[in-house]
């Protein structure tokens, strides 16, 4: 069989979606299931380890089974297994390393270890197989903000990443703090609709310098400006921070992607699915010159599909993994030299 | 019928084949904290040992607890992934009743219980049947010290069996009338596992996948604070 034809099962439950997907030749996406515990976590103002460990355990056959019914598949069908290893939550990662570890050797077929970090990246071929490289990509989620130089398939170099707060987590601290509820990132988005940008001209942390983040002073700013200003609109105080977290984001991407001679710029993780985020990515990319990716708002999130499409990479590249795998939580993205 | 068994709810991690003619092959590892690197490949070394594919497995057994939360939840996980691939029903069975089994040839009360750190152990008390063990309570979590007046109370010989036993030997220490099994049978084992589903089996007590979960006996830490807080004046 030609590896176009590969058909490929991806589970993913590193944090708090369930997520399992059948995708052919690494980009053609038979089916992808993603089933959200968001609103068992709501009330924690964050993902509960616990409770998450629990759902996934609850979820993962029959969102398993879904993904193989929507893709009008028999699990006789499925060429190789591949599923998040790392990083993320110990006892999540658990409950889908060991179903697909499972899976694959009831099936005996191959087994694929899958980095959640390196998956993200590969969201974005899934829906623009054209990418070339050097690619820039800027991955910003709850857990993660990185800028990644990728030189080929497999070979990645991190530019810079967040020395504090990811840029998710500052959204939803904001939001908490704001009383707008969780997620963070949805529920600043729309109410910075009816705000004005402008309003507070909060910090722009490390903007001048370098390809590293920092999120921690930004969010101390707006809590001490709501303090001071206790009349103030949280319209106004959304829609400032996501400005300043933006411009941020949306300067230090174009400087990597200049510094490595990019020719294409992408954005994933959750934060890419920001509105204001997506709109100032395209204008930069345009001024640029640059082939800008922006993926539809379900590849941001996490989901299993691209889970299934980094596998096929990796396969290609380094054939099976180990059934003696286990999960890394602090797995990190290799570099090359 | 063929039955695969999978064991994981304390530090010991294990799995079996067997069937009519008892157990055909098990495996066991006590090396804590490496449930989910071992237990496929486990399995795949059991199938080579037995001599049989796994594709001729008819029916998945795991141990539900209660136990140790990540490890019940790699076993449950393989379980289910097994069990869904073959297309074949599944058995749970807890791993205190686990434990009663292997000592059941005794008159005396039999109480399993498992480490459930903290202070705690899971545990329910047993008799022995024709056949068998009954369980006479429900399984419950609770101190040691709170099973040792309960095991004072009753002013009965007992069986005391399992690592929670070991770990918190000393509440039981002034209790003339309560014997620990050695260390030998301390925690829940796979051919076990295996013996008690094919009696199960031969009634045809088959479970679906979805109904299959851990028993947990504690709710996440974060719910248990949360309601404190609700009721917090
Ligand atoms: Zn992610």
């Amino acid at each position: 069989m030609s590896d176009a034809e590969l058909i490929i099962l991806g589970i993913e439950t590193s944090c708090d979606e369930t997520a399992a997907a059948c995708v052919r030749g690494g980009t053609d996406v038979l089916s992808s299931v993603v089933s959200s515990q968001v609103d068992l976590h709501a009330r924690f103002g964050g993902v509960v380890p616990e409770i998450a460990s629990r759902a996934h355990n609850e979820l993962i056959i029959p969102v398993t089974a879904r993904a193989l019914v929507e893709a009008g598949l028999d699990g006789s069908r499925i060429d190789a297994v591949a599923a998040t290893t790392g990083p993320g939550l110990i006892g999540a990662l658990l409950v889908g390393v060991s179903a697909a570890k499972a899976l694959a050797l009831t099936w005996d077929v191959p087994f694929i270890s899958v980095n959640h970090l390196e998956a993200h990246l590969y969201a974005a071929f899934l829906e623009d197989p054209e990418l070339t490289f050097p690619l820039v990509v800027l991955l910003v989620s709850g857990g993660h903000t990185m800028l990644v130089c990728m030189e080929g398939h497999g070979q990645y170099r991190l530019l810079g990443s967040t020395l504090d707060d990811a840029a998710g987590e500052a959204f939803d601290k904001v939001a908490r703090f704001l009383g707008l509820g969780y997620p963070g990132g949805p529920a600043i988005d729309h109410e910075a609709l009816s705000g004005d940008p402008e309003a507070i001209a909060f910090p722009r942390s490390m903007m001048d310098q370098g390809l590293d983040f920092s999120f921690s002073g930004l969010k101390t700013s707006v809590v001490n400006y709501v303090r001071k200003h206790p009349e103030v609109s949280t319209a106004d105080v959304a829609a400032s921070f996501q400005a300043a977290v933006v411009d941020v984001l949306v300067t230090k991407a174009r400087r990597a992607a200049a510094e490595v001679g990019a020719t294409a710029l992408a954005i994933g993780g959750g934060v890419a699915a920001n509105s204001l985020l997506r709109e100032q990515f395209l204008g930069a990319c345009a001024t640029d010159g640059l082939h800008g990716f922006l993926p539809s708002r379900s590849m941001c999130t996490d989901n299993a599909a691209m889970i299934a499409s980094a596998g096929w990479y990796e396969y290609r590249l380094h054939g099976a993994s180990s059934l003696a795998t286990g999960a890394n939580p602090n797995l990190r993205l290799s570099t090359i030299a | 019928m063929l039955i695969l068994g999978i064991e994981t709810a304390t530090v010991q991690a294990g799995c079996a084949i067997g069937g009519h003619e008892g157990v055909l092959a098990s495996a066991h590892s006590a090396k804590g904290k490496r449930h989910a690197e071992n237990l496929t490949p486990a399995i795949a070394f059991i199938c080579e040992q037995a001599q049989i594919e796994l594709s001729e497995i008819g029916l998945v057994a795991v141990d539900i607890g209660p136990g140790l939360f990540t490890g019940l939840r790699v076993g449950v996980a393989t379980a289910k992934a097994v069990a869904f691939a073959l297309r074949v029903p599944m058995i749970g069975v807890s791993s205190l009743d686990l434990l009663a089994f292997p000592v059941r040839f005794t008159p005396r009360l039999i109480v399993a219980a498992i480490d459930a750190r903290r202070n705690e152990l899971y545990y329910a008390l047993y008799r022995q049947v024709p056949g068998g063990v009954q369980r006479i309570s429900e399984p419950t979590v609770g101190s040691a010290d709170d099973l040792a007046s309960e095991l004072l109370a009753l002013s009965e010989e007992v069986l005391l069996v399992g690592d929670g036993a070991h770990r918190y030997r000393e509440a039981f220490d002034g209790l003339t009338k309560v014997e620990i099994v050695d260390q030998g049978n301390s925690f829940p084992s796979a051919a076990s596992l295996v013996q008690l589903a094919h009696a199960q089996a031969l009634r045809e007590d088959f479970q679906q996948i979805d109904s299959i979960q851990p028993m947990y006996l504690r709710r996440p830490d974060a719910e248990i604070n949360w309601a404190t807080r609700d009721s917090a004046p």
